[in-house]
């Protein structure tokens, strides 16, 4: 039985933990007021009257629902990719002792240690030098190189709990190299490349600052608001996409984490 | 189920191979792990090791070029004149600012998350722990342009922060803080503290997902342990606690400090018209056509993080990410 089980926080520690959390979701909260504003040129506050109407014009704009979309379609194919070659790296890493495998964990989190406006740039040249033009699969690329590192290091931490008995048990007992992975490391593994692989959507279909190098003239959803924010056009429509923005990366957070909590509560408390 | 029932049915000592292609190879993974090794490692080791890393360095030498400044053309012979050009005071001062700003915002950062962490780690339970979580993995996964969007919605000069502090009747501390010289500025939106701000909510939750997983592997009975022995929450703090967290904290200050280091959109949006590294980086290649230059500045955010991740590695923060 655990003694600190009853215990209660003391109240400088709470409050402390609230305001950070305030912090952190209050400015949140406000894009969903703002989606309903009346006033169009500025951001006064308290709003001066309430409506719907933005969400129609929104609706009805082409280039909102191009930017999606193509957001969508490479989020989906850049964590694809990404889910395949981290894990492949995360397993080789944690399974096998190798010369240079301190190097490899180094290269995986350097896309993402490194500030983007350097792999940015590096990726633009290196398209540049192979005289690749800038189209759907560059943005791909340049996505897949810092999502790998999320499934990675979600692989990782999951292999480093995973006993490598269980693989040699189920090897004993006569399973071939895909039954066992089949059977036995991926069961193991699975919340941690579905935490892994949502995480890895949600970086792509938010990053900007490489997209801004490796797109041509396609707008993807960071894009578009990024044009707005700079030079903004129609105000209430960057509202509303805004707050559009937040709704649609709320569900899957929500999804990813009902389908993890048992195993994150076991690797809380059991420590 | 009995023993006998177990024993009724023996099950051969060796299989049969499963044969076929899916057999064969699965044997010769068995064989030769480093050929499996191998061909798990070869598609990330020729994309990550051979072309980013091989961009990586193609950028990097130009910084050994120079722009002839006249004709604008790039010189391409050896020379450390780029390099000499970064000292040049008003690059100099841009190194300076956003190293600054990038320490201040991962100190700012360490000092929020650290309560929420601890408070998650150790105190919040069941319900709780899953709200903590989701409060801070929502913010984390929203959007990065989105939240910067809002912040330029609560520091404008008509936002809600002013309306705040009216009704409050403290827009004279707010008036004071702007008149002072570096840190302040017409508005909010147009002033370093409006940065700084910005910088700290949107790596917020970068600190402190490490710092609650270094903080978790601290035994609670470690904390009592300093408590029976007379020491005051204090102490326990700075002798107890906060070492155990360090790796932690180390490793989230990579994320913060490194993401200050390289952006360019939040100064632009909310800020000054004095820049970062980011955005000189950005002008030199864009606008001004000096990619020498502008390669040389991306050189001195990697020097930095390899420093800081040479030493972070020696702290053992990679056992914390």
């Amino acid at each position: 039985m655990r003694s600190d089980r009853g215990q209660s926080a003391p109240l400088g520690l709470k409050i402390a933990a609230a305001c950070g959390l305030l912090f952190l979701h209050l400015p949140i909260l406000l894009i969903f007021v703002y989606a309903f504003t009346t006033e169009e040129k500025s951001f006064v506050w308290p709003p001066p009257g309430l409506t719907t109407q933005w969400f129609a014009v929104t609706w009805n704009r082409p280039d909102v629902w191009d930017a999606l979309s193509l957001s969508v379609r490479v989020a989906a194919i850049s964590t694809a990719i990404a889910l395949v070659l981290g894990t492949l790296c995360a397993a080789a890493v944690s399974q096998t002792r190798f010369f240079g495998r301190e190097a490899i964990s180094l290269l995986v989190i350097l896309p993402i240690a490194l500030p983007g406006i350097i792999t940015g740039i590096a990726l633009r040249s290196a398209f540049a030098l192979a005289d690749i033009p800038f189209s759907f699969w560059t943005i791909v690329l340049g996505h897949a190189t810092f999502c790998v590192v999320v499934v990675y290091n979600n692989a990782v931490a999951r292999f480093r709990r995973t006993s490598g008995s269980m693989i040699e048990a189920s090897m004993d007992l006569g399973a071939d190299g895909f039954q066992t992975f089949r059977h036995v490391v991926l069961p193991n593994i699975a919340t941690a490349l579905l935490a892994g692989g949502m995480l890895a959507f949600a970086l792509s279909f938010d990053e900007v600052i490489v997209t801004t190098f490796t797109a041509g003239q396609q707008q993807t959803v960071p894009i578009w608001m990024l044009e707005e924010l700079i030079r903004p056009r129609q105000r209430p429509v960057t509202n509303v996409v805004a707050m559009v923005v937040v709704l649609v990366t709320l569900l899957p957070i929500l999804f990813a984490y009902y389908l993890t909590r048992d195993g994150d509560q076991i690797a809380g408390s059991g420590k | 189920m009995t023993i006998a029932a177990v024993q009724s049915n023996p099950t051969p000592a060796i299989l049969p191979g499963s044969g076929g292609m899916r057999g064969a190879l699965s044997d010769l993974f068995w064989r030769r792990p480093k050929f499996l090794l191998t061909l798990m490692l070869a598609p990330s080791l020729l994309w990550l090791g051979i072309v980013y890393i091989g961009s990586l360095f193609a950028l990097l030498a130009q910084s050994f070029f120079s722009i002839d400044e006249f004709s604008g053309l790039i010189n391409r012979e050896f020379t450390l004149k780029t390099y000499g050009d970064l000292f040049q005071a008003a690059n100099l001062d841009i190194i300076l600012r956003t190293v600054t700003m990038a320490a201040l915002v991962t100190l700012a950062s360490a000092v929020i998350a650290f309560p929420i962490a601890y408070y998650a780690a150790r105190y919040a339970r069941g319900r709780w722990k899953a709200l903590f979580y989701l409060g801070v993995m929502l913010p984390l996964w929203s959007s990065y342009l989105v939240k910067i969007y809002a912040w330029k919605l609560i520091l404008a000069k008509e936002g809600i922060l002013t309306w705040l502090l009216a009704k409050l009747n403290l827009l004279w501390l707010l008036d004071a803080w702007l008149s002072l010289p570096v840190v302040g500025g017409n508005s909010l939106s147009v002033s370093f503290t409006g940065t700084f701000i910005v910088f700290v909510y949107v790596w917020l939750p970068f600190m402190i997902l490490p710092v609650q997983a270094a903080l978790e592997r601290v035994p609670g009975n470690l904390v009592e342990a300093s408590s029976d022995l007379g020491a005051s929450p204090g102490q326990t703090f700075r002798n107890v606690l906060f070492p155990l967290a360090l790796p932690g904290i180390v490793a989230g200050s990579i994320f913060t400090f490194s993401l200050t280091l390289g952006d360019y959109i939040i100064p632009q949006i909310i800020g000054t018209s004095r820049l970062f590294i980011g955005q000189a980086v950005y002008s030199q290649q864009g606008t001004a056509g000096n990619i020498p230059l502008a390669a040389a500045f991306t050189v001195v955010p990697i020097v930095i993080m390899g420093f800081y991740l040479w030493g972070a590695k020696r702290m053992g923060a990679f056992d914390a990410l």
